[in-house]
């Protein structure tokens, strides 16, 4: 099996998976070692570019582990403001990986739907930070630049409107007979199975296991909001959409909360620039952990830059997965955990 | 419509003025050579005419089916699924206007002409002969369905008898052409394309011949005509019987097997494109995609053409003529067939079979029940 930019060498029984080993590193960029070479503020539009569907989760999971390195206070306006950017994202993403999920099992529509109401949210991303893709938002000790005036009505109008969307698609996939067949009980991942393979992300609260790093580690201003974290029972690839789609209820919820909740004051603080010491900070990326470490030796750019992508792991339980499935089901269930080879390759 | 305005008497005369003209001229010669005017007797004589009249009916029939019919089909499918896709569809070819507002009705033209001008490549290892004919047999198969299939009482190629049997079994020589044509190509993804049709084909045929069996049973008659004529008959409260009504459980079988029947979405396995490719269809390029491609489209339409006679009456309806209602039935049946077809996910193909032989075949056979006991009743 070819994606593309990774390749799954898979042993076959008639249309039975027997072994599948998957190959990575064809989009190997060096990111880390190129880290190393810039200053601190030009690492964050690499950080962008590591995965190309939600890169604003990666830019600040590296600016806050640079800040926690700094130990630097950011601004609370600034956090909710990162707050907001990042569950537009987290939705923007996770409709991303509904439209590469549902033409697996052959619902070219919901590609489609779900591609038109990302638009959406990557006009609420443009609104506030200028870009639609590739954002470079974050900064080192805050945000780039404060929302416009107006953002918070629009955005809310924009929500109204797909949350309204979401019930549909309640009704196109939850009551669909077909896809609960197609979904249910197929890529069965055990908690234990999940936990040992360090499985993160939706995929790991699909198996029955509510680790969300921002309840159970929480950064910025997650704990103050209003919303629940998304767990499901079964771990098969019904289990990782409904949380999928569980959470992008509750990004909405998060978004309107913190609109309520937001403060007054500034948006960015100084930084130092030669800063010394090792940060590390655990986030919640779209797809799992994302975890950047950096150590400083005061000098410019970094000594050193790890990234810890949730994808590199989730591989590994790829084969778990897909063991004893038919070939038809392989798509699936590689198409639910959410794959992006960008953070992966790194 | 008055009796004498049917297909056949067009046809016939038609068919009476061309062979009048030529028949004038071979006349005309005549004069000088001798048999020439006995062949002109000959070519005037009634046994001759009615063949004639039979060949331009018979031509007629394929034009509308094939040509003016299956521009409208694809019309209808592209339009439609654009629009639940929530995109225009086809807009820019069309008689009308050339703006994004447009119908694009040409534009099944124009993919034909561009399939035409491309190369038709046969994989080397492949076996030339089967790979050719498998396109040729599904594409006239397909066709060769409409020869039963009546339009109105007067619109139709042949009256047969048992008509009923020749659709079915004409519907079922084409998954042959799947396995053929799978097989053929020498490759492994067309190879699990065409044995999923031979297992589709297996689970479903006999639900979709049982789901027939009721209205068999109720009409007496294997000719779709008569099958027509009984719906007619039948009344309650004046309003016309059609068999959708006491046989709703074999139109949802009949419905689902067609599905399978004709490779659509929820259950197209053989030709997965996620998984598969496409399947069968892989290695087959140009015109003989294209027909393929075309050949599924008659087939869709020839289901729900036979929808229509089963179940929703065939022609029966007021003020309209008979043929405009045939017409618009088999559109409705048919815009059905598109709406489920582009709002479901692709079935697996064990899941497929479980459907076909723990579901399809038992309702088929309590519909069955339901007829005989409506039969025994006295009710149709």
């Amino acid at each position: 099996m070819n994606h593309g930019l990774w390749n799954l060498k898979v042993r076959v029984d008639g249309e039975i998976v027997v072994e599948s080993i998957p190959v990575l590193g064809y989009l190997h960029r060096g990111v880390e070692k190129l880290c190393e070479k810039r200053d601190y503020n030009q690492i964050i539009p690499l950080m962008d570019r590591l995965c190309y569907v939600s890169s604003l989760t990666w830019a600040h999971a590296y600016c806050i582990s640079v800040e926690e390195m700094m130990e630097l206070e950011i601004p609370d306006r600034a956090k909710y403001l990162r707050v907001i950017a990042l569950e537009l994202q987290r939705v923007a993403s996770h409709l991303m990986w509904l439209a590469a999920f549902a033409p697996d099992l052959g619902m070219f529509s919901a590609y489609l739907y779900s591609m038109r109401e990302r638009e959406h949210f990557l006009d609420m991303l443009q609104w506030l930070t200028g870009a639609r893709m590739n954002q470079n938002y974050p900064r080192i000790g805050g945000v780039r630049n404060d929302m416009p005036a107006d953002f918070p009505d629009r955005c809310i109008k924009e929500l109204d409107y797909f949350e309204k969307k979401l019930e549909q698609y309640k009704q196109l996939f939850d009551d669909n007979k077909l896809f609960r067949m197609r979904t249910m009980g197929v890529g069965v991942l055990s908690k234990e199975d999940a936990v040992d393979l360090g499985v993160t992300g939706p995929a790991l609260r699909g198996s029955n296991c509510p680790i969300d790093m921002r309840t159970h580690d929480p950064y910025e201003v997650y704990d103050e909001l209003d919303w629940e974290v998304q767990v499901e029972k079964e771990g098969d690839v019904f289990s990782r959409y409904a949380v999928r789609m569980g959470e992008m209820r509750e990004s909405c919820r998060i978004i309107r909360d913190a609109f309520k909740k937001i403060p007054d004051g500034t948006v960015r603080v100084k930084a130092p620039l030669r800063p010394t010491g090792q940060g590390f900070r655990r986030t919640e990326d779209s797809r799992g952990e994302a975890l950047i470490y950096v150590v400083g030796q005061g000098e410019e750019s970094p000594y050193r830059l790890k990234i810890r992508s949730p994808i590199f792991a989730i591989m590994r339980a790829l084969p778990v997965m897909l063991k004893d499935t038919s070939v038809a089901d392989l798509l699936s269930i590689m198409g639910s955990v959410d794959i992006c080879i960008g953070d992966t390759d790194k | 419509m008055s009796s004498w305005i049917n297909l056949y008497n067009i046809s016939y005369a038609i068919g009476e003025f061309l062979m009048g003209i030529v028949a004038a001229i071979l006349n005309f010669f005549g004069q000088w050579i001798g048999p020439l005017s006995d062949l002109a007797d000959w070519l005037m004589s009634v046994n001759v005419l009615n063949l004639v009249a039979i060949f331009i009916g018979g031509a007629a029939m394929l034009v509308f089916v094939s040509i003016v019919n299956l521009f409208i089909i694809m019309w209808i499918e592209r339009k439609m699924y654009g629009r639940i896709h929530d995109r225009r569809g086809i807009m820019l070819p069309g008689p009308w206007k050339k703006t994004h507002k447009g119908t694009g009705f040409l534009q099944n033209l124009a993919d034909g002409m561009k399939l035409l001008q491309k190369e038709l490549i046969t994989p080397k290892n492949a076996d030339k002969w089967m790979f050719d004919i498998a396109p040729a047999i599904i594409a006239t198969t397909s066709i060769l369905v409409f020869v039963a299939i009546p339009f109105s009482e007067t619109f139709y190629v042949a009256n047969i008898n048992g008509g009923l049997i020749f659709i079915l079994a004409i519907l079922a020589i084409a998954p042959f052409a799947v396995v053929l044509a799978g097989w053929s190509s020498n490759n492994k993804f067309t190879l699990i394309g065409g044995m999923r049709g031979a297992a589709l084909m297996l689970s479903y045929e006999i639900p979709l011949i049982l789901s027939v069996i009721g209205v068999i049973l109720l009409s007496g008659s294997l000719n779709p005509i008569e099958i027509v004529h009984a719906q007619q008959q039948t009344s309650i409260l004046g309003i016309e019987n059609w068999y959708i009504i006491p046989l709703f459980p074999a139109v949802i079988v009949f419905m689902v097997a067609l599905f399978a029947e004709l490779e659509r979405l929820p259950f197209d396995l053989p030709e997965a494109e996620a998984e598969l490719v496409e399947g069968w269809l892989t290695e087959y390029s140009g015109m003989r995609f294209g027909l393929v491609f075309v050949a599924k489209w008659v087939r869709t339409y020839a289901g729900a053409a036979l929808i229509t006679i089963l179940f929703l009456g065939g022609w029966s309806g007021p003020v309209l003529p008979g043929e405009l209602w045939f017409i618009i039935k088999s559109y409705i049946v048919f815009v059905i067939i598109v709406w489920a077809t582009w709002s479901f996910p692709r079935s697996r193909i064990d899941q497929i079979v479980r459907i076909g032989w723990n579901w399809l075949i038992p309702i088929a056979i309590i519909s069955i029940v339901i007829a005989a006991a409506f039969k025994w009743v006295g009710w149709f």
